[in-house]
């Protein structure tokens, strides 16, 4: 009998187990296309589940304050009765910003809790590696916490919108001010060489239009780069009276105090992913910076002119009160905000029939929507062939200490 | 019937040498079973594990036997997946060809890696593989290969279907291709460290000079080491990207590496049986971290690696040995007082 073991039984076991899970591998089959085909999870439960992934660990872990605020942000609602009686179960785990880890907690959202939507998932890689998984799940990856045009596609991807004002529509924004005050300028563009850099340019071409040609000089660099001196002198060297400078915290920095230190005086906008005082401007020198343009939608919390205004202090309460751990200086806990309201907007709109259609549905057709915590005139609008939310910003410049919002809200021509 | 501690005393050699082949076929069979039994999240959860313990053995050829310290095998991970994700997203070919191909460009691009990096000792050592893992996300967004590699962005994939007609889902599929991977790689891997090759690995390990002086090429079979052990680490990373159906340069971290050099130590260094331990680790505590504390997932998982180390110093497999001969020598003292009693 012993004999028999070493060799034989391995095969063997093997054999037999694959007869056997072929077998009962219809039953299986049958149940996952009745999961997938049945009634959509979660509809008619007492609960609205949630989920979402967030780098509470890893490279990106600044961002974890979104998903800790919202989790707060759900919590007060439950306390207060809920969405239409109905709780909401929030599920916000950690992806450490990796790729890999974000489909698998993503798929354990989807397959396991069986959560209606995923709402903000943050940053472009995990987004793109959930992107065509949550389309063919038919779940809504709702308001992805990225600037990249990606998220604008309802013909091909249905299931997915994103928040954040993307970055073509702020380049356009910036083309439309140039072309409506200076029609004569000359421009040169700092980019970061990859697919964010060549976001914004593409947009600021297409916002130039026929007037592209008032590009005069561009000039790249890479993440690895140690400093953008010599570019920035290259450009200073092509007689542009324009700067645009999009460019990630660091290289904004050098760019600002180098073009000052050369004696270099264009007018300036800076890509609002720089727009921070006190990482960006404070160590390029606020006096260098001063007189600095960008855009805006949403109102900043160092901004001493929303100091009594309604929008600012509802917040400022919010986050006392229920998150007294986040910082109140921190422009993103007020960008998690307007996202978790807008959320509640589309989950009230969606009435009782809060299933992952409608709430697409109700996704794509939100309506001068408008929290208080937006800018004046700013308003939230959607539809079934337009996925973007902030097709307006305002500019705002920078006096020496914050950003002052100036002029009309400007549309970006699509 | 006897019981099966005293089998284990009075059984002769022959039969406790068949322990192992038993325990090996019932460990298959449950394998087998296991995809039917759980949620395909589950399978796909399951699977990762599966690719880490490659990657894991990978590693252990080259730090657990042949004591050469890596902290960049995440690059090799990152190598074999964009060569398996580049030849199903350009060339269109087979998902289960790109693996040979990842595994010989990483055994290549590991021994010529190799070659340089043994003049490099210890610490040294691991600071050049240090780097080559902090340089391989940004050389993957370098913009004369992004054309290849998708940049920042990345490559998405499709998952591949059961062939045959098989009447298994995508994720029972891509288990049992992992698992014969798996075994595969186990099997050669053991056969490799019981020859003329394993030896010498472990010797120059333990006396470099008294390696060297009995006529082994240390040379040779270092870089060889370091070839084979990232061949292993570059399929579970075409793997990987097949499992997961999405590359990017941020699926690649320098984390990534430090996580598997944890892997082989917190599983066993030296240890074949430890890469699964190793893998499970990986895979589900710091999952386990981020569910006891959100606010400091990395701080509870540094806690529970620490008490793995200072409870089982030579890892879970060690760990595990170390019980299973305590408990034997308790059912042999048993036994024997049993013996007298009935004398």
């Amino acid at each position: 009998m012993h004999k028999l073991s070493s060799w034989v039984a391995i095969p063997l076991a093997l054999g037999l187990a694959f007869v056997a899970a072929c077998s009962r591998s219809d039953k299986g089959k049958e149940d996952g296309d009745a999961a997938r085909g049945g009634p959509s999870p979660g509809a008619a439960a007492a609960e609205i589940k949630i989920g979402q992934t967030m780098p509470y660990s890893g490279p990106a872990s600044a961002y974890g304050t979104i998903g800790k605020l919202q989790t707060a942000f759900f919590k007060k609602i439950n306390r207060e009765g809920g969405i239409r009686g109905k709780k909401v179960n929030f599920i916000s785990i950690d992806d450490a910003y990796s790729p890999p880890k974000a489909v698998e907690q993503v798929r354990k959202l989807v397959e396991e809790d069986g959560v209606l939507l995923i709402f903000q998932p943050l940053g472009t890689p995990s987004n793109t590696a959930i992107h065509k998984y949550l389309n063919g799940k038919k779940i809504p990856q709702l308001f992805t916490a990225s600037g990249a045009s990606l998220w604008n596609d309802p013909a091909n991807f249905p299931w997915t919108m994103g928040f954040n004002a993307n970055y073509q529509m702020e380049a356009r924004i910036y083309a439309k001010h140039i072309l409506q005050t200076r029609p004569n300028a000359k421009i040169a563009v700092l980019y970061q060489n990859d697919d964010y850099g060549k976001d914004y340019l593409k947009g600021l071409k297409d916002g130039l239009g026929d007037s592209a040609k008032l590009i005069i000089a561009e000039a790249t660099y890479e993440v690895s780069d140690a400093t953008v001196d010599s570019q920035v002198a290259t450009l200073k060297g092509s007689g542009a009276d324009t700067f645009v400078n999009v460019t990630t915290p660091k290289f904004a920095a050098q760019a600002i105090r180098r073009a000052f230190d050369i004696g270099w005086k264009p007018v300036q906008y800076l890509n609002n992913v720089s727009a921070s005082v006190g990482s960006v401007l404070t160590p390029a020198g606020l006096d260098k910076a001063t007189g600095l343009m960008t855009v805006a939608y949403y109102k900043d919390p160092t901004d001493p002119q929303w100091t009594d205004d309604p929008g600012m202090k509802e917040w400022r309460e919010f986050m006392t009160k229920e998150y007294p751990e986040g910082n109140l200086n921190d422009g993103t806990n007020m960008y998690a905000y307007i996202a978790a309201r807008t959320l509640m907007q589309v989950l009230e709109q969606c009435g009782n029939d809060v299933t992952p259609a409608n709430i697409m549905k109700q996704a794509a057709s939100l309506k001068d929507f408008a929290p208080a915590q937006l800018l004046p005139g700013i308003t939230i609008n959607t539809g079934p062939n337009d996925y973007l939310l902030f097709e307006q910003m305002r500019l705002a410049r920078f006096d020496g200490k914050t950003w002052v919002a100036f002029g009309d809200v400007l549309t970006a021509a699509k | 019937m006897i019981p099966a501690a005293s089998l284990d005393a009075v059984a002769p050699p022959r039969e406790r040498a068949l322990r192992v082949p038993i325990m090996l076929a019932i460990a298959l069979l449950l394998a087998c079973v296991l995809p039917f039994a759980i949620s395909n999240y589950q399978v796909f959860q399951v699977t990762l594990v599966i690719i880490h313990a490659i990657a894991l053995l990978g590693l252990n050829l080259l730090t657990g036997y042949n004591g050469q310290v890596s902290l960049g095998h995440g690059a090799f991970s990152a190598m074999g997946a964009y060569t398996a994700a580049i030849l199903m997203d350009r060339f269109h070919v087979a998902y289960w060809l790109t693996l040979p191909a990842a595994g010989a460009v990483c055994l290549v691009a590991g021994f010529v890696f190799g070659l340089p990096a043994l003049r490099l000792e210890g610490t040294y050592l691991a600071l050049a593989t240090f780097a080559l893992g902090v340089s391989m996300p940004q050389i993957l967004k370098y913009k004369h290969v992004e054309e290849w590699t998708g940049g920042v962005q990345g490559i998405t994939l499709t998952k591949p279907d059961a062939p045959w007609g098989l009447p298994l889902s995508p994720d029972q599929w891509l288990y049992f291709f992992c698992l014969a991977v798996m075994l595969l790689s186990f099997a050669c891997a053991w056969n490799f460290l019981q020859g003329h090759a394993g030896r010498a690995i472990v010797a120059i390990r333990e006396q470099p000079i008294a390696a060297s002086a009995v006529g082994i090429d240390v040379p040779m079979y270092k870089s060889l080491t370091f070839g084979v052990s990232a061949m292993y680490t570059g399929m579970a990373g075409a793997l990987g990207a097949i499992a997961v159906q999405f590359v990017s340069p941020d699926s690649f971290s320098v984390f990534l590496s430090i996580s598997l050099l944890v892997g082989i130590v917190v599983g066993g260094l030296s240890s074949i049986s430890g890469a699964i331990y190793g893998a499970i680790f990986i895979q589900f505590v710091p999952k386990l971290a981020g569910d006891i504390s959100k606010a400091a997932p990395g701080a509870i998982y540094g806690l529970l690696m620490i008490a793995s180390v200072y409870l089982m110093p030579s890892g879970i497999a060690g760990g595990l040995k170390k019980l299973a001969q305590l408990w034997r020598e308790r059912a042999r003292r048993s036994s024997t007082q049993d013996r007298r009693k009935h004398a």
